[in-house]
């Protein structure tokens, strides 16, 4: 799971997320909820979930302050589930 | 045909801040029946029966020999798609002409059309498909405020079951490239087109947008134009009420009365439910240097995000 937080904080709140299952239990995909699947990073981490990577602090080289791109703070969380 | 409606202030500030413009019903049934019977596509039914996949399968084709034309890359648009044409009726209808003008000019270059299909699961024999991942169209585009429009015309209602296009609201001044921001599959405040017949999205060549799985039936059919300016792009709308509205500073914060929600200061400072707290604010910034190009008036301001990053007395007779 990929959550996008609205700032750099674990328990600010979701604007983007992602879903990817790799047991094939349920397949997702682009636009398949308007509701994210937590409100912010900090329920997913109570719900079990593990973060295990989150995007680094860039400082903004000169002149480029202003340049809009990719969103900022992607947090990765990962869960192990029983599957046959 | 009449003369073009062009767009209003409310409309072209909406448009920078939003990146599009909805254009509902905007197309008479007369001139969508024309289309589609143009594509050769007036059933648009999908039983999976063998007849039938045979002739879905052979769908490219068939608009392939159709009125469509085909037409090379940069030329004038009003030359492209002719009087009479189906596609230049449409094209030249006043609120689509206008929307058209507002935006790219009247001397505008056709880039390219297309049309999309996106089948039912019979055509598929029921195995799931997936929706498109997001993406901008073409490439990394670091044009600045220069833009090219993209109308996507739905010739037929669009159902949420048939799964119209998918576009995030207010993306369109995001640099990416193409499909990197495909890891995204939802994002606050994403929109699922659905729409009437003859319902066209005029589009800024950034949003970012993909198309969407179709459970239904029956073919959905996107029609969508890209086309390049070929003049500044500015002031091009009907700018009747524009007047005093291009440098008023208002209170901000402190503020005893509640702000015009239609002032184009309103529109372009309104959050989108996916901004991120500190790019939302860089969203503002480069809203309003976009409207300064689309007015021709770098004095613009609206809440004083601007005028106070360019307030640094120490540069005076630098």
């Amino acid at each position: 799971m990929v959550l996008y937080l609205a700032n750099s904080s674990l328990d600010a709140r979701t604007v983007g997320w992602s879903m990817y299952d790799g047991t094939s239990q349920k397949r997702y995909m682009p636009g398949d909820a308007d509701e994210p699947p937590y409100p912010n990073g900090l329920e997913a981490l109570k719900d079990g979930w593990r973060l295990f990577q989150a995007s680094q602090l860039v400082d903004r080289n000169q002149g480029d302050e202003f340049r809009l791109g990719h969103l900022k703070y992607e947090f990765f969380f990962e869960k192990m589930v029983d599957c046959d | 045909m009449t003369d073009s409606i062009r767009l209003t202030t409310t409309q072209a500030a909406f448009f920078a801040a939003n990146g599009y413009i909805e254009l509902t019903s905007v197309v008479p049934e007369s001139l969508n029946r024309r289309f589609i019977d143009a594509m050769n596509a007036g059933d648009r039914r999908e039983d999976g029966s063998p007849e039938n996949l045979a002739k879905l399968s052979h769908l490219g084709r068939l608009i392939a020999e159709s009125d469509i034309p085909a037409v090379p890359a940069g030329t004038p648009l009003y030359d492209a798609l002719g009087v009479g044409t189906v596609l230049g009726d449409i094209v030249r209808l006043p609120k689509i002409q206008g929307a058209i003008e507002s935006l790219v000019g009247s001397n505008c270059l056709l880039d390219h059309h297309f049309v999309h299909v996106a089948n039912g699961p019979r055509a598929y024999g029921n195995n799931p498909q997936v929706s498109q991942h997001l993406h901008q169209d073409s490439t990394i585009d670091p044009r600045v405020f220069t833009f090219d429009i993209q109308l996507f015309y739905f010739p037929h209602e669009v159902t949420q079951e048939m799964g119209g296009t998918r576009f995030v609201p207010g993306t369109h001044l995001r640099i990416v490239s193409e499909s990197s921001v495909a890891r995204y599959q939802n994002m606050l405040g994403q929109r699922h087109i659905s729409c009437p017949a003859g319902t066209v999205f005029v589009m800024h060549h950034g949003i970012w947008h993909g198309g969407e799985v179709n459970r239904t039936n029956l073919t959905r059919f996107l029609y969508k134009l890209r086309l390049n300016p070929t003049e500044p792009q500015v002031r091009l709308w009907d700018t009747t009420d524009l007047l005093g509205q291009e440098s008023q500073q208002r209170p901000i914060f402190f503020v005893k009365e509640r702000p015009d929600p239609e002032s184009v200061a309103s529109i372009l400072t309104r959050p989108l439910p996916w901004f991120e707290n500190d790019t939302g604010r860089i969203e503002y910034i480069q809203r309003i240097r976009f409207w300064r190009k689309l007015i021709g008036d770098q004095s613009f301001d609206a809440d004083y995000w601007a005028t106070r990053l360019e307030c640094d007395p120490c540069s005076f007779g630098a």
